[in-house]
């Protein structure tokens, strides 16, 4: 799996870093979007996959 | 469109009193219709409403629209539907200068800096506990309660001095109730854009490590300095989307599991459960009750359907809640379901800044609500609570409990 954010399109909901906060994070200075990891391990797809649903900005793409 | 005004079916706003958590029965029927429903709003004019929550989603990701008349001028008669945007108007703002405004805020409700907050929360939630259970039932919940923790979460948030909490406490709960007459409201109005104005001037000549305090500095070093009217219309804007709706959904959530024993048991004897159950009671109750309401600026397309430039669009959030394709047996509350994608915060650019924050209050209310007093219960029969049908956040107006040995 590979994923890639698009920090301009981010609104800084959080929903990513509460779905897999092991992928996502928030900068401290703006809230926007920071990938903690581009190739999430198996255990990690499902949670990304839920962050990718969930944000309301689509600014997270997922690659299989 | 050949079809006049007149022909159309109204937007549906009125509740089957029997079941008083579920939307209008008319939103299960606008589901299962092809595409959307052009239907006539109280204010005036035609819209196309979106029921289906893939539908929700769509439209209100899509670029092609202005929320300048938002959330709900739709259900207002009489409402103004091209009221020019106030600076700083969070709610109504669109395209760039939204981004702009939104992003200077975003740092404030990181998850993070959320989270940071969680222990100060909880100690609000237990000095109100134990002010509670220093007394004997029956209590209103919804004043003494409901309304004061989100209060005195935003005084926090906003930097309000100590000495200054009660009368803003006060007043804030006069301008967020049903209640208060005309007269009262206009006085606690006034009292609240005077009191916000004073905090925000006090801020921009010495900034205090504070949202407003730290927001009024993050503008300036970025060149974005923000006036004073925007400071002020932000502020209020916060005030009030962080006010009533937490409130209402404390109050609305409670007398829901009351009602529901079998699920509050299942709280009480896992508080964890708190995690799971704030986003489904959100899901459930959907308290945006109306919806939201847009302009399209340009072509759009939902579903299989083109939405042409000037169309009055609302996302009827209650109906795509309760779509069993997403959410099977939609109308139960199961709290151990994951309802994190429901449609109560809205979606797209716009979805509510503050999520996190009413999540972390909700949590922290759930869980401990119901430890400290697991005998709660009704102090007056189900068929005397007064529900708020005609407002835009949905609720209780009170909520008489009591507690301690049934007699």
């Amino acid at each position: 799996m590979k994923v890639r954010i698009d920090v301009d399109a981010c609104v800084g909901a959080g929903q990513c870093v509460l779905a897999a906060p092991d992928v996502f994070d928030q900068r401290d200075d703006d809230g926007m979007v920071v990938l903690l990891v581009e190739n999430p391990p198996a255990h990690l797809e499902a949670a990304t996959e839920h962050a990718a649903l969930l944000c309301p900005a689509l600014a997270i793409v997922v690659d299989r | 469109m050949t079809e006049t005004v007149s022909e159309l079916a109204a937007f549906p706003t009125a509740r089957d009193a029997r079941c008083p958590f579920d939307p209008p029965a008319e939103y299960a029927e606008l589901r299962a219709q092809e595409g959307t429903a052009a239907l006539t709003c109280p204010v005036g004019v035609e819209a196309r409403v979106v029921s289906r929550y893939a539908d929700v989603r769509a439209m209100l990701a899509d670029p092609n629209l202005s929320s300048h008349a938002a959330p709900s001028t739709h259900v207002v008669a009489g409402g103004v539907l091209d009221r020019p945007v106030a600076p700083g108007s969070l709610l109504n703002m669109d395209g760039p200068g939204h981004a702009r405004l939104r992003r200077l805020l975003t740092p404030e409700f990181t998850v993070k800096r959320i989270q940071a907050m969680r222990p100060y929360i909880q100690g609000l939630v237990d000095d109100h506990l134990d002010a509670l259970l220093a007394r004997t039932g029956p209590v209103d919940l919804v004043a003494d309660f409901a309304l004061p923790i989100p209060s005195l979460v935003i005084c926090e948030l906003l930097g309000v001095d100590y000495a200054d909490r009660d009368r803003f406490q006060e007043q804030t709960a006069v301008l967020v109730g049903t209640n208060s007459d005309p007269a009262a409201l206009e006085q606690a109005n006034l009292e609240v854009v005077g009191f916000m104005t004073q905090l925000v001037l006090t801020k921009m000549v010495a900034p205090t490590d504070d949202l407003l305090g730290r927001l009024i500095v993050r503008a300036g070093e970025s060149g974005q300095e923000l006036s004073v009217e925007e400071l002020v219309t932000l502020g209020i804007t916060l005030l009030i989307a962080g006010h009533e709706t937490t409130a209402n959904m404390i109050g609305l959530s409670t007398l829901a599991l009351l009602r529901q024993p079998d699920q509050l048991d299942a709280l009480r004897a896992d508080p964890e459960l708190a995690g799971t159950a704030v986003d489904e009671m959100l899901r459930y109750l959907s308290i945006v009750q109306f919806g939201v309401l847009r302009q399209a600026t340009g072509d759009l397309t939902i579903g299989d359907e083109t939405i042409e430039a000037g169309e009055w669009l609302v996302a009827a959030l209650s109906a795509g809640n309760r779509d069993e394709s997403v959410f099977p047996d939609p109308d139960r509350i199961d709290l151990k379901r994951e309802a994190t994608a429901h449609l109560t915060f809205g979606y797209g650019v716009h979805q509510c800044l503050g999520q996190q924050l009413a999540r972390v209050e909700l949590q922290e209310v759930f869980a401990r609500l119901h430890q400290r007093i697991p005998t709660l219960r009704l102090a007056v029969p189900f068929e005397d609570i007064e529900f708020k049908n005609d407002a835009l956040v949905y609720g209780v107006r009170a909520l008489p409990v009591t507690w301690g040995d049934e007699r």
